[in-house]
């Protein structure tokens, strides 16, 4: 009987040790990457939504705050979804014939909650408190980039687990005074990593923790 | 066969791993504000039963949450006026009332310049004179083109702007007698 792999298929069994080691990581490595895609986290990506709200018309043109809409931002886990009545305060008066608001006046009329697409959704296993980080300092811009120049919303980061930890890593980097944390023109100083460091103790971050994995996964 | 037996389960393993994956991350739990099939209106949330009342909610003040007492608005603060409550009812005032009542409280914030109704301004007699239980009445219940804020803003936040635009009010009519020394010597 003769041999089932000749000579000839020497070739093979080195080509397959070093292509098949090859292959498995560049699998690994699409794998291990392909959430940092901004085609996959969605980042800069606007989505179809019921109104074509434009924060850059609300907070830059008109000046408005984000915690006149986003009430609960400060005291509670979710910023808050406007109700339609904070949208018909000043709708009900201005731009009333405007098709576009048509949603907004149907909502209003038939109590029905405008049906939002949601832009940052974290996966249910991560337990975000927009509260604790209003109050220990960290800006809106930080996390949500400049929402003052978004004419459609879309994301700015990732949301990804290590984009997270960046910051948790060393919030010194990130962490601005508690008076400017609305503020979207807020420029971090030159020395921000000492300034930071100030503040971090002055807020009393608790950096020993901030990477435990019970701070976010509960 | 073996190949293809193979593949077939390579599959199948790699697609279980992204719907158990998926299930993580969309578990059978409500969001806030996440929509609900289970009930008529479609929202997740409950509303009490009517004619109940929660734990801690019971609001027998008439005072400090209606802003009246013995039925008439009232004249005084429910609150301590502290310097603490008028510098948190000034960034409440900038947040929710700025837009159409301006900084000042002239009554021509951007929304107004937008073409909003103009609302008086706070610096006419008849609003000077008002008792301080009627701006925390408009901000309960709204008044004219005003809607209410009483979704928006938290009761004590109300007395605390109410308490402000008293500020305010004195700010535009204080008397020069009345002024401490310091900002005496800067007027003319």
């Amino acid at each position: 009987m003769p041999q089932i792999f000749g000579r000839s298929f020497n070739w093979f069994a080195n080509v397959s040790i070093v292509g098949g080691i090859a292959g498995a990581s560049l699998l690994l490595g699409i794998l291990l990457n392909i959430n940092r895609l901004d085609y996959v986290s969605h980042v800069g990506m606007p989505k179809d939504q019921p109104v074509p709200f434009s924060h850059k018309h609300h907070v830059a043109g008109m000046g408005i705050d984000c915690r006149y809409c986003h009430t609960t931002v400060e005291e509670s886990a979710f910023a808050g979804i406007p109700p339609t009545e904070t949208c018909m305060s000043c709708h009900s008066l201005i731009w009333t014939e405007a098709p576009m608001l048509e949603p907004v006046r149907a909502s209003f009329r038939d109590e029905m909650p405008l049906q939002w697409t949601r832009i940052h959704d974290l996966p249910d296993f991560v337990y975000f408190k927009h509260d604790i980080h209003i109050a220990q300092g960290i800006g809106c811009q930080t996390c949500h980039g400049n929402v003052d120049a978004m004419p459609l919303m879309w994301k700015a980061q990732t949301l990804n687990m290590e984009w997270c930890l960046e910051c948790h890593r060393a919030p010194q980097d990130f962490i601005r005074p508690r008076e400017e944390v609305f503020n979207m023109n807020w420029v971090p100083p030159a020395n921000q990593s000492a300034a930071g460091m100030e503040l971090v103790k002055k807020y009393g971050v608790q950096t020993s923790q901030l990477t435990d994995c019970s701070v976010c996964h509960l | 066969m073996l190949n293809r037996a193979l593949a077939l389960s390579a599959t199948a393993l790699l697609l279980g791993g992204c719907e158990l994956r998926q299930a993580m991350y969309d578990q059978p739990k409500y969001e806030a504000y996440e929509a609900s099939d289970t009930f008529d209106n479609g929202l997740s949330a409950r509303q009490p039963v009517e004619g109940t009342i929660a734990r801690g909610q019971l609001r027998l003040d008439s005072h400090l949450y209606e802003g009246k007492v013995n039925g008439e608005l009232a004249t005084t603060l429910p609150l301590e006026l502290t310097e603490d409550l008028l510098k948190r009812g000034q960034q409440r005032y900038d947040i929710f009332c700025s837009p159409c009542h301006d900084r000042t409280g002239t009554g021509n914030g951007m929304i107004v310049k937008r073409g909003l109704k103009q609302p008086p301004s706070f610096h006419v007699m008849r609003l000077r004179e008002a008792p301080i239980g009627y701006f925390f009445d408009v901000i309960t219940n709204g008044f004219g083109a005003m809607y209410s804020y009483s979704s928006r803003v938290p009761i004590k936040d109300r007395w605390a702007i109410a308490a402000y635009v008293r500020a305010l009010q004195f700010s535009q009519n204080a008397e020069f007698d009345k002024l401490p020394a310091e900002d005496r010597r800067q007027l003319p």
